[in-house]
Parts: C-alpha cells; sequence; structure tokens
C-alpha cells in the first residue's frame, strides 16, 4: 500500500485529500444530527440546548411510566409482529412460486407485487381509508395489520427472491426423488437453507410497519396510535426530551437491526459457500 | 394430431403448463391480498377523480333535466328551474341540502351562501319558477351558474382533474384558466418538481464523492466506512425528523455554533422554512443515492482509468471522460429513485416545512381529511401516481426489475 502511494503525483494526492474532505463532511451530516440527539435525552434540563446542566434518566422514566408512550410502543410491536408474520408467510410462498414461474405476463404480476414499494404512501393511505372507512375496518387493529402487511410483503418478496436466486434447486428435486412430498421438502431442505434470507425479509418487514406513521395517521383510531404516531404529535405540538429518549431508544433499535442484518448476510453467503 | 406423433413432446409441455400453474397458485394468495387490500382501494380512488354522484344522489330532478339544456349562453328553460325549485324544497326538508351546497361551492364562488340563500327565500308555489328562481337569488340569471349545476349533475366529470390543473370549463364547455385565488395547484405541483429536483442535485454532488471514496477503498476499510450510510438510512424517519428539529430550531445546535463563533449575532430561521424541508429531506434521502452509485461503481473495473492515465491523460481528464460515463447508470437510477421519493414526500415537509413550502401529498392529505373534497384530493392523488408510476418505468428499464436492492 505505501509504496503504492508513493507513486502517486502531487495532484492525485490533492484529489485524495479533497475526496477524504468532502466525504469527512458528508459523513458528519449523515451522523451529526442522530448523534446529537442522543445525549440531549440524558438532560436533567428541560430544554433541548447544550451544554447539558446535568445527567439524568428522568426522560427515560416518563417514558416507561407513561401510558401514552407504552400504549404507543405496545402497539407498534402488536401491529408490526403481526404484519411480519402475514408478510413473511405470504411473501416467502409467493417467492417460491416466482423463482419456477416464466409464463407471460410475469413481469407485470412482479411489478403489482412490488408496488406497494413505489407508490407515494399517503395515496396507499388515502386509498386504504376511502375504501376500507365504509367497511368500518378503519380504527381497528385488524385494518392496520392488513395495510401494513401489503406494504412490508414486497420487502420480503425482493428478499426471499434474491436469495433464492442462489439455491440449487437440484437440492430440492434430489429430496423429491427419495421420496419426500413438496411439504417436507419445504420444511426440511428448502427453508433451512434459505432461513438467513427469510430472517432479512422478515427484518425489512418489521422496520417497515415498525416505522409506517402516514398509513397510522388516517387509517387508525385513537386506541391505535403507534409509537411513530406519538412522536409525529410530539415533534409537532411540543418538542420535548422525552421525545429525545424515545429516539435514543429507537437509534439503538436500529443499531441492533442493522447488526442483525449482516450477521444474517453473512449467514448467507456462508451458506451459499457450502451449498 | 400432433399429440400422436410426438407423445413425448406433448407430455412435457403438459407437464411444463402444470408446473407453472402450480408455480402461479403459490403466487395467488399474495396477489390476491395485494389486490384487494392495495390495489383496489388505488383504483376505486382514481375512479373517485372521475366519478361524481354526490349532487345527483341530492339533487335527482335538476340534475336529470339538465341534461336538455343545449343553448349554454342562454339560462335553461322553466322546466329546469322547476326541478331545481322541487330538489331544494326537498332536500331542505331531508336536511341534505348542506351536500348540494358544499358540492357547488367548490366549482362555484359563494356557491354556498347562493344554495342556502335561493332556498330561504324560494316561494312554496309559484306560476312561473324561472321567475320565482331568478327573484330569489339574482345568480340563477346567469348562465355560468347553471355550468356549474351541470358540471355537477355526473356521474362523470373532469372537474376535479381539470381543477387540479388549475383548468376549468365555461357553461360552453370551454376550458379556461381558473381565477387566480383559486389557481393553487400548479404552484404546489412546480414546487413539488423544484423541491424534488434540488434533493436531488444536493443528493448526488453530496453522494457521488461518498460512493466513489466507498468503492476504491480496500473492502475492510469500505466495509466499516460503509456502516456509517447504513446506520442513517436503518434510523427511523420520524428520529431524523425530530433530529433535525432538535438541531435546527431557533435555539438549537446551528444557531448556537454560529452564535459562539460569531458569525451572526441573532439565531436564523432554518426549520419550518425552505431550509428546513431542503436539509432534511437530503438528509433522508441521501442513502438511496449512495446505494446505487455505490453498487455500479463497485463493478467498474480499474483498467480503463489506468489505460487513460498511462496513454497520457491527467487524473482529471481520465475521470471526467472516462471513469464518470461509466457511472452514469448509477446516477441515473439514484437519480430516478431519490426523484420518485422526494415527490411523494409527506411527513417530512410536514413537520419541518413552513405553510409555504407543502408539497403535493399535504394537498392530497388536507383534501382527505381537513375540508374534505375527496374528488379533488383523489385527482391530485392520479396526478402524482401517474408521475410516479411513469418515473418509475423509465426506472426500471434503466436498472431492470432485479435492480431493486436493498441495504
Amino acid at each position: 500500500m505505501a509504496k503504492v502511494r508513493t507513486l502517486r503525483t502531487p495532484s492525485e494526492r490533492a484529489w485524495t485529500i479533497a475526496l477524504w474532505a468532502v466525504s469527512c463532511l458528508v459523513f458528519f451530516f449523515l451522523l451529526a444530527p442522530i448523534l446529537a440527539i442522543m445525549p440531549l435525552s440524558f438532560s436533567s434540563g428541560q430544554f433541548l440546548t447544550y451544554p447539558i446542566p446535568g445527567f439524568s434518566l428522568r426522560w427515560y422514566a416518563e417514558f416507561f411510566t407513561s401510558d401514552k408512550w407504552l400504549h404507543g410502543l405496545w402497539n407498534s410491536v402488536v401491529i408490526g409482529v403481526s404484519a411480519t408474520v402475514l408478510a413473511t408467510a405470504l411473501g416467502t410462498i409467493a417467492s417460491l412460486g416466482l423463482v419456477r414461474a416464466n409464463f407471460r405476463g410475469k413481469g407485470l404480476l412482479m411489478g403489482v407485487l412490488i408496488s406497494p414499494m413505489i407508490v407515494p404512501l399517503v395515496i396507499t393511505a388515502v386509498g386504504f381509508y376511502f375504501f376500507f372507512a365504509p367497511l368500518g375496518i378503519t380504527a381497528t387493529y385488524p385494518g392496520l395489520i392488513i395495510a401494513h402487511t401489503a406494504l412490508a410483503a414486497p420487502f420480503v418478496v425482493v428478499t426471499v427472491t434474491a436469495t433464492l436466486q442462489g439455491f440449487d434447486m437440484n437440492l430440492a428435486r434430489a429430496s423429491a426423488s427419495l421420496g419426500a412430498g413438496p411439504s417436507t421438502t419445504f420444511f426440511k431442505v428448502i427453508l433451512p437453507l434459505i432461513a438467513p434470507g427469510v430472517a432479512s425479509g422478515a427484518l425489512f418487514a418489521f422496520a417497515t410497519s415498525f416505522d409506517e406513521v402516514v398509513i397510522v395517521l388516517f387509517v387508525a383510531g385513537p386506541e391505535q396510535r403507534t409509537l411513530p404516531r406519538e412522536m409525529f404529535s410530539g415533534i409537532r405540538e411540543n418538542i420535548s426530551p422525552t421525545i429525545t429518549a424515545v429516539a435514543t431508544i429507537l437509534i439503538l433499535f436500529s443499531v441492533a437491526l442493522l447488526v442483525a442484518l449482516e450477521l444474517l448476510r453473512r449467514r448467507n453467503a456462508r451458506m451459499r459457500g457450502t451449498a | 394430431m400432433s399429440e400422436s406423433r410426438n407423445p413425448l413432446k406433448a407430455r412435457l409441455r403438459r407437464a411444463e403448463r402444470m408446473r407453472q400453474w402450480k408455480a402461479f397458485g403459490l403466487i395467488a394468495p399474495l396477489l390476491g391480498f395485494l389486490l384487494i387490500a392495495f390495489v383496489v382501494p388505488i383504483a376505486a380512488m382514481m375512479l373517485r377523480s372521475v366519478h361524481d354522484t354526490e349532487l345527483r344522489e341530492v339533487w335527482p330532478n335538476v340534475t336529470e333535466a339538465i341534461g336538455g339544456w343545449h343553448d349554454r349562453t342562454q339560462v335553461p328553460d322553466e322546466a329546469v328551474f322547476a326541478a331545481l325549485a322541487a330538489d331544494i324544497k326537498a332536500s331542505y326538508a331531508q336536511k341534505s341540502l348542506p351536500t348540494a351546497a358544499r358540492r357547488l361551492n367548490y366549482d362555484l364562488h359563494n356557491g354556498r351562501s347562493l344554495v342556502f340563500g335561493t332556498a330561504r327565500k324560494l316561494p312554496d308555489a309559484a306560476e312561473n319558477w324561472t321567475e320565482a328562481v331568478i327573484s330569489a337569488n339574482q345568480r340563477w340569471a346567469d348562465p355560468e351558474t347553471w355550468g356549474a349545476v351541470a358540471r355537477a349533475s355526473g356521474p362523470f366529470t373532469g372537474y376535479f382533474l381539470l381543477a387540479a390543473l388549475d383548468r376549468n370549463r365555461t357553461a360552453t364547455g370551454k376550458i379556461v384558466k381558473s381565477p387566480p385565488e383559486e389557481a393553487l395547484f400548479v404552484g404546489v405541483l412546480e414546487r413539488t418538481i423544484v423541491v424534488g429536483l434540488a434533493v436531488t442535485g444536493l443528493c448526488l454532488i453530496l453522494g457521488y464523492p461518498v460512493a466513489y471514496l466507498l468503492a476504491t477503498l480496500p473492502p475492510n476499510r469500505g466495509n466499516l466506512l460503509m456502516i456509517l450510510v447504513l446506520l442513517p438510512f436503518w434510523t427511523s424517519l420520524l428520529v431524523r425528523t425530530a433530529a433535525w428539529v432538535v438541531v435546527l430550531q431557533e435555539h438549537g445546535l446551528v444557531n448556537n455554533a454560529l452564535i459562539w463563533l460569531g458569525i451572526i449575532d441573532e439565531p436564523v430561521r432554518l426549520i419550518y422554512n425552505e431550509v428546513g424541508v431542503y436539509v432534511a429531506m437530503t438528509h433522508i434521502l441521501l442513502p438511496f443515492m449512495i446505494l446505487p452509485l455505490y453498487s455500479v461503481m463497485k463493478a467498474i473495473p480499474p483498467g480503463y482509468v489506468r489505460a487513460a492515465r498511462s496513454l497520457g491523460a491527467t487524473p482529471t481528464t481520465a475521470f471526467v471522460r472516462v471513469y464518470v460515463p461509466q457511472t452514469l447508470p448509477g446516477i441515473g437510477a439514484g437519480g430516478l429513485l431519490v426523484f420518485i421519493m422526494a415527490i411523494g414526500y409527506y411527513i417530512t415537509p410536514a413537520l419541518v416545512g413552513g405553510a409555504g413550502d407543502q408539497l403535493i401529498s399535504y394537498f392530497i392529505a388536507y383534501y382527505t381529511s381537513s375540508s374534505v373534497n375527496w374528488g379533488l384530493a383523489s385527482a391530485l392523488g392520479a396526478v402524482l401516481l401517474s408521475a410516479t408510476l411513469l418515473l418509475y418505468w423509465v426506472y426500471n428499464r434503466l436498472v431492470g426489475a432485479d435492480g431493486v436492492k436493498l441495504g
């Protein structure tokens, strides 16, 4: 490495320095607001400014004792987990069909299946509201779970089809030739091998539902307000330090998610190597 | 015939067809679910932008009778006036007059007071309803008033789509620009496109060097720095928006730092205006530019730039003439992705923008819940959806359906 560097001309070196300088500024821009909000959540003061007057956990205490926030967290988890289970089941089964499908109109079909990723959220939300309000499904848990499942399923489809593309179908054929039925083949042969891909799809699905607020704004009633919905009101009305505590918890949650996905990616790569 | 001649071929074809049906059977549950929970509701919403039966339901007689109004430079004949009077009385008794008043008010300046005023002054019986209605309110002598009734009589109307483009029809059917006090949406569309383009440009300027650095570093260090891009990408949208509110507010970090550095004396307004929208949206969408650029740059073999250098090109020439053209697919993909997402944004502008910085999504939401005009909300939605689908089609041609990558 060092040898290569000495071969560089001064103008090249200037380029490299400029590149690093600009990139570091961009990294700063990307991370600074997220890092800046975390220490404020440990402040003993009311105001969201530096320097922090003293250390305290009062805003975390407020979060964990407030019915409003805990109910929001509970709703987010219930809706997120339900939508994830449904989206993962429907999405994984559909992906198994998609990798085998070779009929005309497959492109259009794929377009329909991933369209919830593309259509602007406000249109999805308003369309759902217009259509389901007369049926009395809005302001219920099933209504939100259905809407979030529709939104999250494409993430499962994209992730699992990508995983299946690296899957050696001869293994399924071998299993069938040894007398296993389709469901045995799926649960004993295919699923264990694509499990990391399915798990990443499920994580994507959960993250999608857990972070979603536009549909919740239109479809949820007061009983179904989720954590992002409470944050939305909090930011709009009066941004209190409790929000920074919630934000910090959610940032740690994203870090955990990121680590989990990276581990799954490595595991998937390893499985492909041995498969 | 062919079956008897070539039984194996036919059997194979049948087996393949079976296989395809089975594959479709696996896809069907998700497809059915999405059709019911997603595609049909959106199609119904699009239909609502041209389907209009509100007035028809409460004023059945006049909406029917006005079909016989042909010379649109004159007011309609007595039968139509009589039908209007009957409808007003009937809907007043059934308490459905406000629906008619609201629907006419969309298209007619002060339409609400016209309807209620007429209802109050209308006599119980009259020899000549034309005179009675006009003496109740002079505006019924104007063919344009009747034009609005005709346009609202349904069942299909171009009114909402035209209104979404600041256009309207006169009584004679000519398309004209709406009066300036009602012309709102072309400005909103322009602002949406300008903000989308500006955010895309900012993302490209900031994202290109970072993607280049990440793609050219040795993999272990590149992956480490990649985390700095992925962490914000995975952080909740609301957390990032909240962070910008905290950082940019009047006594926030940026203002305090600028005052401390002596650059400014008074806090400057950085949020609830354009600045806030641009900063927060660029921050949120930047990873969507960096990731496609990175995957394209990662696949560029370093040999081309080396060849250009060995042939005497300066580093700048080699970069601009040899490297950058190879990244164009990445620029196109990232740019389209960011632009598509930017024009559909609702939450971030709603939280960090001012009243004058709202994009088209805000107005779709506004006409859905605050000011109930579902036809107009649907028409604005149709404009946004067609723009999005068109751009996505271009994106798909450029990248291919398999190009949708996550993380």
